[in-house]
């Protein structure tokens, strides 16, 4: 089976414009959101608490609602967590006793409300939930600048500036649509969106390998053909790993349970943009900022040059003469 | 027999006998353990409050200086209490002499003085040791207390500077993890404490304010009202040597204790020497007791008693024989995971391993046939040898560490796919099928190379600033990437090398 047939060439970079502002749209889009509606920051980075009850029957949530509404609780938020009888109660307070916390407080007022079981209390205090969020965007800087260097180091650091561009395209991206979903930010989303960054740039780099090869190994000098070139030998890869990976997530994001729900859900948007964005938009910035073919080349012999020089002085050292 | 085939003959038998305990969850062996999220259990982070240590220091320098020139006739005024140091005047500078032989005396803190003004200040590395030490010695304790409790495998740790992590992973209920809090909560100081007479005869013009300085302090006590002690104790819980729980004659629960050696002569001359005057028994702050002494005391034990219920009682017992908490603690984070929701979600994400997995095998043979097969049989040992790897080291499995592997499988196909694209296109050239193949792994051994090494640096850095489950996803990725890249480059080129020339004409395998 196939894909792609053999040695069709794609003429995706005719197309570059029309992907450029389809990318542009959807980038300021969720820019835009970003600045209105803002992220839903969880526990995690916000600090609170959050209780998960099962009820043995259905959940009465109208009821809970109200309980909640006359005490110190007021305005927490009760929600359906995957099944009927499954409930969230997303409380804005946390406690530093150690002795009563949050979880048997709301056990108690839940009382009249019928049968259940607290099956997890997660309490995040402000100090550590200003840690966390300090802490996760370190991370995700630190990623991004540890990625230009090794690709800067690898090939040329206009490869390391494209490919973080189309990075932070398909960040901005799964974000936009993070916000959109309403989904909670956790940590378990900082780590789907650093999954996504490691994904789309192993994708990116392939294609870009591809293109190094070409620059190496071909003499041909336009650089819309070569990358053309480039991306359509890379089509059956790129479609084949991105469609294993899109199952794997697919099975996680309906299977997986609702803990893992946000989780599954950024993976696979991140793994649809970030497939996207190495086939139409990491090249086409390569050719934005003028990468030049020739100039690689010439650079390419200068080290292989210097490289050889070296070994010529080493051997003549090895031999005696030096 | 090539090496690379041997190579992975040996990834094999190492996968299989590494893994075998936790698939078949033998009981013995190396197993991978499972995170609180799965198993259930209960994560805190407590901060001490390691301030509260130097005050006391502080504090108890304070307490020896009016103490010694208490007992030496040495007049002073204007004891002052600041966040590092005591400060203090002498009335009268003929006492200079004995004051100084004191001060020789102190051992911690810089002296000194300026006329008849006198200060002792902790050095900046006698205040940092100070907070060190409470959050070494609160480690110590709290994990003390957990391992008297009983339950399964508590693990305390320091984290940073100040804060500690508490991992629970036998609770099961919500009264065990109520008591376990409490337990952890109780400060545990004990005092003996002489009761001040004196003062007792007027206690009521006595308030807290006008003791200041007086060298007695008024406690509540717990029959009802307030009494009046001595603020520098007799003894303190440092020198319990052990402790239970008791019944006394209307089986009511208390405590009782057994001092050490030490301990037992102090408590003995103290006894011996105020016979008819009352010894207070203070714990966290409450009179508990205060019975006259009848007679000299030896043996060294003692009893608390006051409407304690069983549990209470075991927790005092514990705190005393554990020892008192240098400093307070308060929560930061905590995460309890019920043991039923744990099962729910190793059950989920078995099945989205498991689906996730069959779907790529049947995918990748749909599209490479034979050779899909190949990569299949390597993918199999892929999450084989994760689990024996995170076995072997005992790694915990948490629920994102559950969703790295299935991405793994998702991304472990993609070496194998790099280079079956590659061999299919040489072949497509028209190369022969050996030509073909050794020149697709060269050709994409520097693509995979660079692809997952990036990866892997990303990984890393989630696995330095992570905390908990995020650890356990950045570890699982980390191996799943390694472990990929062994077995796709050197473990399908093996089987190529070794079929040989079976396939040597059989450009169909590849789908061709």
């Amino acid at each position: 089976m196939q894909f792609f047939k053999d040695n069709k060439i794609y003429d995706l970079m005719s197309k570059k414009k029309f992907f450029g502002v389809f990318s542009l749209v959807l980038v300021t889009l969720s820019i835009v959101l970003l600045f209105t509606k803002g992220l839903n920051f969880g526990i995690d980075f916000k600090g609170g608490t959050i209780v998960q009850v099962k009820y043995e029957a259905k959940a009465p949530i109208q009821n809970i609602r109200g309980i909640l509404d006359n005490t110190e609780y007021k305005g927490s938020e009760v929600t359906r967590f995957g099944s009927e009888s499954e409930i969230i109660i997303k409380i804005k307070q946390s406690t530093t006793a150690i002795g009563e916390d949050l979880g048997d407080k709301i056990s108690k007022i839940l009382t009249p409300t019928g049968e259940y079981e607290i099956r997890r209390v997660d309490m995040v205090g402000p100090k550590v939930g200003n840690e966390l969020k300090e802490k996760g965007l370190t991370a995700l800087i630190l990623s991004l600048l540890v990625i230009l260097a090794y690709v800067s180091y690898r090939f040329e650091y206009r490869f390391a500036v494209a490919s973080i561009l189309a990075l932070v395209h398909d960040v901005l991206i799964t974000v936009g649509v993070l916000i959109v979903f309403q989904v909670d930010i956790n940590l378990d989303i900082l780590a789907a969106i650093l999954t996504i960054i490691g994904y789309s740039l192993n994708d990116t780099i392939i294609v870009f390998d591809r293109v190094r090869e070409s620059v190496e190994n071909t003499k041909e000098s336009d650089l819309n053909k070569l990358l053309n070139n480039s991306i359509s030998k890379t089509l059956s890869r790129t479609t084949l790993t991105s469609l294993t990976t899109f199952f794997v997530v697919l099975t996680l994001f309906l299977f997986g349970g609702e803990i893992i729900h946000g989780f599954a859900l950024t993976m696979l948007v991140g793994v649809i943009v970030g497939t996207y964005s190495s086939i139409f938009v990491a090249s086409p910035i390569l050719d934005r900022f003028n990468f030049d073919i020739s100039n690689y080349r010439l650079n390419k012999d200068k080290k292989e040059q210097a490289r050889k020089a070296k070994e010529r002085e080493r051997q003549m050292y090895e031999n005696g003469r030096i | 027999m090539n090496y690379r085939i041997f190579i992975l003959g040996l990834s094999i038998i190492f996968a299989m006998f590494f893994s075998f305990p936790t698939l078949f969850n033998t009981d013995s062996g190396k197993k991978i353990n499972l995170g609180l999220d799965l198993q259930g259990g209960m994560y805190m982070l407590l901060g001490v409050n390691v301030e509260e240590a130097v005050e006391n220091k502080v504090k108890s320098i304070a307490q020896s200086i009016k103490y010694n020139t208490n007992k030496n006739d040495i007049l002073i005024e204007d004891l002052q209490l600041l966040p590092t140091s005591v400060e203090f005047s002498l009335l009268s500078s003929v006492q200079k002499m004995e004051l100084e032989k004191i001060l020789l005396e102190q051992k911690e803190g810089e002296v000194k003085n300026n006329g008849l003004k006198y200060s002792i200040t902790l050095t900046n590395k006698e205040v940092q040791q100070t907070k060190d030490f409470a959050v070494v010695q609160t480690v110590e304790r709290v994990r003390n207390r957990l391992d008297q409790f009983g339950l399964a495998e508590p693990t305390v740790v320091k984290q940073g500077k100040t804060d500690i992590v508490v991992q629970l992973p036998g609770i099961k209920t919500l009264q065990e993890e109520q008591r376990s809090r409490d337990l952890i909560s109780k400060p545990g100081n004990l005092q003996m404490m002489e009761v001040d007479e004196e003062k007792m005869r007027s206690q009521y013009s006595w308030t807290s304010l006008k003791l200041e300085g007086t060298g007695s302090i008024k406690l509540p006590n717990i029959e009802g009202g307030e009494i009046i002690l001595k603020e520098i104790p007799i003894l303190t819980g440092d020198n319990i040597k052990d402790s239970r729980v008791m019944f006394d004659e209307s089986n009511q629960p208390m405590i009782s204790f057994d001092l050490d050696s030490f301990g037992a002569k102090v408590f003995g001359d103290f006894t011996g020497n105020n016979v008819g005057k009352r010894l207070a028994i203070v714990l966290d702050g409450k009179v508990y007791s205060a019975p006259v002494i009848k007679q000299r005391i030896g043996g060294g034990s003692g009893q608390i008693s006051g409407n304690f219920t069983i549990e209470e009682a075991g927790n005092v017992s514990i705190a005393l024989k554990s020892g008192a908490l240098p400093a307070s603690i308060t929560m930061l984070e905590k995460r309890s995971v019920g043991p039923s929701l744990g099962a729910d979600s190793i059950k989920a994400s078995m099945i989205a391993l498991i689906s996730g997995f069959v779907c790529v095998i049947i995918f990748m043979y749909i599209y490479y046939r034979r050779v899909g097969l190949v990569s299949n049989l390597v993918l199999i040992v892929n999450v084989l040898l994760i689990i024996a790897i995170m076995s072997l080291f005992g790694a915990t499995l948490t629920l994102p560490g559950m969703a790295g592997i299935v991405l793994t499988v998702g991304m472990a196909v993609d070496a194998n796919v790099i280079i079956n694209e590659r061999i299919r296109e040489g072949l497509i050239k028209g190369k022969k099928v050996k030509e073909a193949i050794e020149e697709g792994y060269d050709n994409a051994i520097r693509a995979i190379l660079d692809a997952n090494i990036t990866t892997l640096l990303v990984a890393i850095i989630l696995y330095a600033y992570g905390t908990g489950p995020i650890k356990g996803f950045a570890i699982t990725i980390s191996i799943g990437i390694l472990v990929s890249m062994l077995t796709a480059i050197l473990g399908t080129h093996g089987i190529y090398q070794l079929l040989g020339k079976k396939i040597d004409r059989q450009k169909h395998w590849f789908g061709v």
